[in-house]
């Protein structure tokens, strides 16, 4: 009787923990992560999309009105603080490529670029994301799903180029004027660029690249015969921290 | 068992009360946090995790020492360490619930907590993290009142606890490198990226778990007048002193590597921890302290005679808290995410809230270790009486 009774106990011990791990993992091996890639009719499809930055055509003005195109577009609050979202936003060369830069670049390191999610081939924000909110569609897009984010910030630990921001309020107390193109997010979730991948299933151009004047090249990076690889071939160019292997797709033209 | 955490004399109660309050202030400061979102702490675009985490991390590595009685007792069959042996486990227990909470309170979203579990990602280390931290507080749970039990019948542990209490062994050291996984692996963060990660975390556990631990012990023979032994205080002693003077060798070689490498992307975070960016200088006294404070710890306790004085003992014990406690309660984190990665410095400050829901978070873990002390040590009376 006792010993079946501690038989008992130690199979229940064992199978709870069998049970807290197995169940995940079979899962796991199943699911091949968030299916919230509804195409349209006339929707813009890539294999890799890519931006190209062209630093020379870049001003102020312009930066500017990709900001307020992006930032209008997507509600994103503008909030005077450290807590701040940005999905788009101007940094100096010298922030940017620190590790390729010299200090005989004549006038280059305090010159303003704009920077934002490059996503990656390999984004490690995806790899430490513990619910798949964050993932990368087959096109090369990492997108976000705010409805599954659970607010751990290991995707901003994660990004090696502070591309992320924590809604560490409610956004929609920062916001004036609501856009009904895109939805507003709530508290405690992460946020960043989407390449405008709903614009793109719907056949338009990111915000920004509409905005920019010609200073933003938009295509798909396999397609030889598209604005960015032609823009590869011509001019040079760089990307941002090249050697952790992650694969940025936003080129700068120098 | 458990009707021995109610009966205890204005002392005790008292204690619990204090603990009460300090959780009930708490826990309306996390309230407004659920409210206004966190917002209200120091956190911010740049230092994304903050004195939460921090806590977090600290307290994996008291929970994985238990493993340094449970080692010596049942791999080397030393029977010095078997009065003690439940102290340790049921502390493992406290710190593990609160590194628990300290996930949870850490959550944008602490409703969707279990995503983890729907949509689980094992490429995610905190997927693993979650299942090793839950692992380890029931294999301690279940082990330390199965032993518990037995010890108050006065008949040996059963023999089927022996596979949990082996597996124990590993799952410990498991809690404390898969966390120090959770920094070492991410690209850009050139401060935690470094094999030494783990390593460093085990050693400062191994000085922080058993230094809480003796002071444990001495406040138990102090207050509820039960003696855990001269003879395991002072192996946990010499387990204290060489792991720390391991976890201090650690930090000169990370030192070493960033100083003479003479890399940018590594001497920054070291510049900021020990001598301050841009005028903040704050967290780099902080940091001078805690290694004197460790040094100093060393060569008290490298001194036999030192060891055995109780009240030096205690002293030193509190140093090496004190020491390990800023290396990973404080400067860890800070130092990861400073500067951003555009070398830029933005500086974090836990806010009031965020330090009373933290100081909750304590007086919780205290909680469930005053209750499983008080039963322990009313199990242990009783028989010995
Ligand atoms: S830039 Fe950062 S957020 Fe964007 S895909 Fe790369 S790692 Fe992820
Ligand atoms: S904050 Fe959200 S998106 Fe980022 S890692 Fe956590 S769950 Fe994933």
């Amino acid at each position: 009787m006792k010993s079946s009774r501690r038989k008992f106990i130690a199979m229940a011990g064992f199978a709870a923990l069998g049970w807290s791990v197995c169940p995940s993992l079979t899962r796991a091996a199943t699911e091949a992560g968030p299916k919230l890639y509804f195409k349209e009719e006339g929707s813009l499809e890539a294999s890799q999309w890519a931006m190209a930055i062209d630093t020379k055509k870049l001003d102020r003005q312009i930066m500017n009105k990709c900001i307020e195109a992006c930032h209008t577009l997507h509600n994103v609050p503008d909030i005077d603080s450290d807590q701040n979202i940005k999905w788009i936003w101007i940094e100096p060369f010298r922030n940017l490529f620190y590790d390729q830069s010299h200090p005989n670049l004549k006038n280059k390191a305090n010159q303003p670029f704009l920077t934002l999610c490059n996503h990656c081939d390999n984004p490690p924000c995806v790899r430490v994301c513990p619910t798949r909110a964050t993932f990368r569609r087959p096109d090369g897009i990492v997108l976000m799903d705010f409805h599954r984010c659970i607010g751990c910030r290991f995707c901003m630990a994660g990004c090696p180029y502070g591309s992320r921001s924590f809604n560490f309020y409610d956004p929609r107390i920062y916001l004036e004027n609501l856009s009904h193109e895109y939805p507003t997010r709530s508290k405690g979730v992460v946020e960043k660029c989407e390449f405008c991948a709903h614009r793109l299933d719907k056949g338009q151009m990111p915000a920004c690249v509409e905005a920019s004047e010609g200073a933003l090249l938009f295509g798909d990076l396999n397609d030889s015969n598209s604005d960015v690889r032609k823009a590869l071939r011509e001019r040079y160019s760089l990307v941002r921290k090249p050697k952790l292997g992650t694969g940025p797709k936003v080129y700068y033209l120098i | 068992m458990l009707e021995k955490a109610i009966k205890g004399n204005i002392l005790y109660w008292g204690w619990i009360f204090f603990l009460l309050a300090i959780i009930g202030v708490g826990a309306g400061a996390y309230l407004m946090q659920l409210e206004h979102g966190l917002g209200i702490t120091g956190l911010n675009r740049d230092v994304s995790w903050g004195f939460y985490i921090a806590q977090f991390t600290f307290l994996v590595g008291v929970a994985a020492s238990a493993v340094m009685m449970v080692i010596p007792k049942y791999l080397h069959n030393f029977k010095a360490f078997g009065r003690m042996l439940i102290l340790g486990e049921f502390l493992a227990i406290a710190a593990v619930s609160m590194c628990l909470m300290f996930i949870i309170v850490d959550l944008g979203q602490p409703a969707r907590l279990m995503n983890v579990i729907l949509h689980p990602s094992p490429n995610s280390i905190l997927f693993w993290d979650m299942i090793v931290l839950n692992g380890y507080l029931f294999l301690n749970l279940l082990i330390g009142w199965v032993t518990l039990q037995s010890e108050r019948k006065q008949v040996a542990p059963p023999r089927w606890i022996m596979p949990f209490i082996y597996l124990s062994i590993p799952w410990a050291v498991s809690i404390h490198t898969v966390t120090a996984f959770l920094y070492a692996g991410l690209p850009g963060r050139d401060f935690w990226l470094t094999a030494v990660m783990a390593p460093s975390f085990l050693a400062s556990a191994f000085a922080a778990g058993p230094a809480l631990l003796i002071l444990l012990g001495l406040i138990v023979k102090a207050f509820a007048k039960w003696d855990p032994g001269k003879e395991s205080i002072q192996a946990l002693a010499k387990i204290v002193v060489y792991a720390m003077s391991v976890h201090l060798f650690i930090v000169l070689c990370k030192v070493f590597t960033a100083a003479y490498s003479q890399i940018p992307d590594k001497l920054y975070h070291y510049k900021f921890l020990y001598f301050g960016l841009d005028g903040h200088t704050t967290l780099a006294t902080f940091s001078w302290v805690a290694i004197f404070a460790g040094i100093v710890a060393v060569i008290i306790l490298l001194n036999p005679k030192n060891r055995q004085a109780e009240n030096v003992l205690a002293f030193s014990c509190i140093l090496i808290l004190m020491s390990t406690w800023i290396d990973k309660g404080l400067g860890l984190i800070s130092a990861g995410f400073i500067p951003n990665p555009m070398k830029e410095v933005v500086i974090y400050t836990p806010t009031q809230p965020e330090l009373l829901i933290t100081l909750a978070i304590w007086a919780k873990g205290f909680l469930i270790l005053t209750i499983l002390y008080k039963v322990a040590i009313g199990v242990k009376k009783e028989i010995e009486v």
